[in-house]
């Protein structure tokens, strides 16, 4: 007889995510991923500018902030036909790189670390054993004995003063948590090093976009002119603030990141089978190195990766009204043509209709509806998304970059390929990309020093900015590789407003509940087996839910209340 | 190590030296926050009095309909020992973005500060709360964000209500608002409520505002709209250092035009500046680090009330135009934006008469300075 669970909220994550699960001799036997909260943003722009859209939908989320505004400025652009510069394309390519990695930072240390590091059995370390194991693994300056005493001396003293604040009510002393203590403490080091870092990286989204969170895009190119014989331009002080920040931010990842996710995972290697999941990922490909439109040109390959099978990737076309489509079998929302049938996004149809129970409730009817959440689908194909489908595609489709970051770390945690395909292969892969993407962005900024030295300092294209120059109907696909995985925005401009716009997102790909066939998602799926050692306490659940990075606000955005969404066909591509 | 030698609640100050940092830079953290909250300096020793002998205050912050842009600027608060103190020296019990606590072990911790601090918390409020259907839109742990928030209020000593969301709506409010997604201040009634608007503040402004809480054990002086004085008594445009252009009339015609390379005034690209009261021109963001005019780009306004019906973002900003330079931002930022062209044409004539003596001035002085730097 299996014990229903419930876990809401789960925090450490962006937005609302209630998960439900069947548990039966010490293992999931099922389970349940539901999203709780819904602004219906679609609806909003409708009838706006389109040229205003990216700074709506920019706050769809706050934590990959950036990265709606970019996806947006891009599908307008493709519906305007508007190629921008390369250098705008040099410096969204540079803000992008420094999004991954104070992402994937953060969410290590801050959003998951918590689940594999037990903040209290670090008050047991002994500080010079601790030293040693950090300068065993790694030359950042901040080891001695002395630093990692001082530390231990706060953290007890916080313990002792009874008010725990964030630590409150953990799970410490669980018996998944594996760790000697000295790497607890190495842990809980690095988790006050990193919030102390995150603010940094991020001066570079504030250099050519004003700010962070929420930095400002333009579509056309890039608001930031570069003047480079004035204080007000980006300059050479400018520029050489952004070329330090990426350098310490890059020395940051390889020297405490990197090490850190390596000592910790080395001690959970069981984790490389458990929460494996689907076995499917889909990749839309992201960092033109020629221009966005030219798709082999780019730092991360698209691709689709069916049934665990490296040997083979597939091509993958947005436009295609057969290949992405949202189902809502099991989602708050109601179709015309009925509850079972999947729709293009460019037919997009959404009235939100919430039938589940009224609250307070205790339980939901996970044999009906029971999330705010669509079911989007390729091909009929539950799929995964995020940093391991783009670690696995770039490797299958053998570039180099890929399979020296990637062979590495299987070799140094002596762990086999499959172990990929797991709890710890997702979180893996997501510093593995932090490295990729720390070089990838001091790449990207010597090519705009060099691209300004040869006297280009073209930073927009403005000749299509005018409404009145644009046709009266247009549009447009604007795709990118947020942080959480593969993210589309779909345009349709008319009479120089927004007829339509819809999104789908990294997290409603992984997160959604079943579709019409029954068939689990991401999230649902990789819970399946995952052992649970309290029932009380959703440690383990935590662990696989989290190595997904959810961002809940992403997921459930933008959804036309009144399903008065206007039908529009692809007549683009094939 | 004797934790008896210890009081059970340490001040910020005793923490402060705990983690290694000297007194001077305890008084320097001081100082530099009671500028920030705008005190004379004779009331900087009152700052340093309060952060060494006052516990440590619990703190609740939910999350509604939100995007966590809030959450995320504040951990950004940059002066040195600020986010340790903030994230550490708060006792912050709840916060679902941070806290390792999920579910029901989440729902304990709030609890026990709502029961065991009763009357004494500071309830923090990210996002805005839905009204619709019944409250539906917004669920944590079954319950309607509107129970959730009624409840943790019942014994909140102070309530700030972060960001444009909890302050004004935001994006999710904007027309035609469907989800009728609501500020908080609409929802509580007796309880002193701080205004904290910006997509999202400033990371410096959400700790310069806990810190004036903590420091003088009430809320800082509000403005008529329920803002701190301190950071949102000025308009952005007063505050720019690109002002001077506007009054020279030196504007920016399109982006990445020359003039957009020289920095000059972004008002006819659409720069909401003029109507926008803000911290922005003077912190700046991300430690002082730029905004966004010193990148480029025009200022969208984003700490305003319905910023988002307040007109395109490129559609220059012309209801304060005709009342001259100097006109009074408060009158200003009663007419709604987007007025007519023909208000447009005459403030464009009206600065060109008045100031082309002005412009000609300029001018005449920098072509002389060049000529001297030739010679």
């Amino acid at each position: 007889m299996s014990k229903r669970i419930v876990v809401d909220p789960v925090t450490r994550i962006e937005g609302h995510l209630r998960i439900e699960a069947d548990i039966e001799n010490g293992k999931i036997k099922d389970a349940f991923s539901s999203g709780t909260m819904v602004r219906l943003l679609e609806e909003i722009l409708r009838g706006r500018d389109p040229r205003d859209a990216w700074a709506f939908v920019g706050r769809v989320c706050g934590v990959c902030t950036s990265i709606h505004s970019l996806t947006s400025v891009r599908c307008v652009e493709d519906a305007l036909d508007i190629v921008i510069p390369p250098n705008a394309e040099l410096v969204r390519n540079i803000m992008f790189c420094t999004q991954y990695m104070h992402d994937h930072v953060v969410h290590f240390y801050h959003l998951h670390a918590m689940d594999w590091v037990d903040v209290v059995d670090a008050l047991k370390a002994d500080p010079k054993k601790t030293s040693e194991l950090a300068q065993s693994i790694s030359r950042w300056p901040k080891s001695s004995p002395g630093y990692f005493s001082d530390l231990q001396n706060r953290i007890k003293k916080f313990v002792a003063s009874g008010q725990l604040g964030i630590f409150a009510n953990g799970y410490w002393g669980h018996p998944a948590y594996k760790l000697p203590a000295e790497v607890n403490l190495i842990g809980l080091a690095h988790y006050l090093e990193a919030l102390e870092w995150q603010k940094e990286i991020v001066k570079v989204h504030a250099i050519f976009g004003g700010k962070n969170p929420h930095p400002n895009y333009l579509v056309g190119g890039m608001a930031c002119a570069i003047g480079i014989d004035d204080v007000s331009g980006i300059n050479a002080e400018r520029l050489a603030y952004v070329g330090q920040l990426l350098k310490d931010g890059k020395e940051f990842i390889e020297q405490v990141y990197i090490p850190d996710l390596m000592a910790i995972a080395s001690f959970y290697k069981d984790w490389g089978a458990i929460g494996g999941g689907l076995g499917n990922f889909l990749v839309y490909g992201d960092l033109p190195t020629n221009g966005y439109r030219d798709v082999s040109s780019y730092k991360f390959p698209p691709g689709a990766i069916l049934n665990k099978d490296i040997s083979k990737v597939y091509d993958v076309d947005l436009k295609k009204e057969d290949e992405v489509q949202e189902f809502i079998t099991h989602s708050w929302y109601e179709y015309k043509e009925g509850d079972n049938i999947g729709l293009h996004p460019w037919k997009g149809e959404s009235k939100v209709k919430y039938s589940g129970p009224k609250p307070p409730f205790e339980h939901l009817d996970t044999t009906q509806k029971y999330s705010y959440l669509k079911t989007p689908r390729w091909k009929g194909n539950a799929m995964e998304v995020g940093p391991l489908g783009r670690m696995l595609v770039g490797y299958a489709r053998g570039r180099e970059d890929f399979k020296a970051v990637v062979d590495k770390a299987l070799t140094d945690l002596n762990v086999p390929v499959t172990a990929l395909f797991s709890t710890l292969g997702r979180t893996a892969a997501r510093g593995l990309e932090s490295v990729l993407t720390a070089q990838w962005g001091l790449d990207f900024f010597d090519q705009l020093l060099a691209n300004i030295k040869n006297g280009d300092t073209r930073m927009a294209e403005m000749a299509r900015f005018d409404p009145a120059t644009w046709p009266k109907t247009a549009i447009g696909v604007g795709h990118s590789e947020a942080p959480r995985g593969a993210l589309a925005h779909w345009i349709n401009i008319e009479d120089e407003k927004i007829a339509n716009y819809q999104l789908v997102v990294p997290t409603t790909w992984n997160a959604s509940p079943r579709d019409h066939k029954g068939q689990m998602s991401a999230y649902e799926a990789a819970l399946i087996d995952t052992p649970v050692a309290h029932e009380d306490q959703p440690l383990e659940i935590l662990r696989t839910i989290h190595s997904f990075d959810p961002c809940m606000a992403c997921s459930v955005h933008l959804y036309d209340e009144h399903g008065n969404t206007i039908n529009r066909i692809s007549v683009m591509g094939d | 190590m004797n934790n008896d030698a210890f009081p059970k609640q340490p001040t910020y100050y005793e923490e402060v030296l705990r983690k290694g940092y000297p007194r001077r830079d305890f008084l320097k953290f001081a100082s530099m926050m009671a500028a920030f909250i705008g005190l004379e300096q004779t009331a900087i020793a009152q700052v340093i009095q309060a952060l060494e002998t006052k516990p440590r205050m619990p703190v609740i912050w939910l999350h509604f309909q939100e995007c966590t842009c809030c959450s995320e600027s504040f951990i950004r608060s940059s002066h040195p020992i600020v986010a340790d103190i903030l994230l550490d020296k708060i006792s912050l019990d709840y916060t679902e973005t941070l806290m390792a606590a999920s579910g029901t072990q989440a729902e304990a911790a709030l609890k026990n500060t709502m029961a065991k601090y009763k009357g004494q918390y500071l309830l923090c409020v990210e996002g805005s709360v839905p009204m619709g259907a019944d409250g539906v839109y917004c669920m944590i742990g079954g319950k309607t964000s509107l129970q959730i928030l009624e409840e943790a209020a019942e014994g909140a000593a102070a309530v700030i209500a972060w960001g444009s969301c909890a302050s004004n709506g935001c994006v999710q409010s904007a027309k035609p608002n469907p989800t009728g997604a609501t500020p908080i201040h609409k929802l509580i009634k007796g309880k002193p409520i701080i205004k904290v608007p910006g997509c999202p503040p400033i990371g410096e402004v959400m700790a310069g505002v806990i810190v004036h809480y903590l420091t003088f054990g009430r809320i800082p002086e509000l403005d008529r709209l329920g803002r701190p004085k301190a950071f949102y008594s000025k308009r952005v445009h007063d505050s720019c250092y690109r002002r001077p252009f506007y009054d020279a009339g030196l504007f920016v015609e399109t982006f990445d035009d020359e003039n957009a390379k020289k920095g000059y005034c972004l008002y006819k690209m659409g720069c909401k500046g003029p109507s926008t009261y803000n911290a922005c021109g003077v912190m700046k963001w991300n430690n002082g680090t730029s905004f966004p005019i010193q990148a480029g780009h025009p200022c969208i306004g984003c700490s305003e009330e319905n910023y988002w019906d307040n007109g395109r973002l490129y559609e220059r900003a012309s209801s304060f135009a005709g009342f001259g330079i100097e006109a009074n931002a408060d009158t200003v930022g009663k007419v709604a934006l987007g007025v007519t062209a023909a208000a447009l044409a005459v403030h464009a004539i009206a600065t060109n008469i008045g100031k082309s003596k002005l412009i000609r001035e300029h001018e005449e002085e920098g072509r002389e300075s060049e000529h001297e730097l030739e010679a």
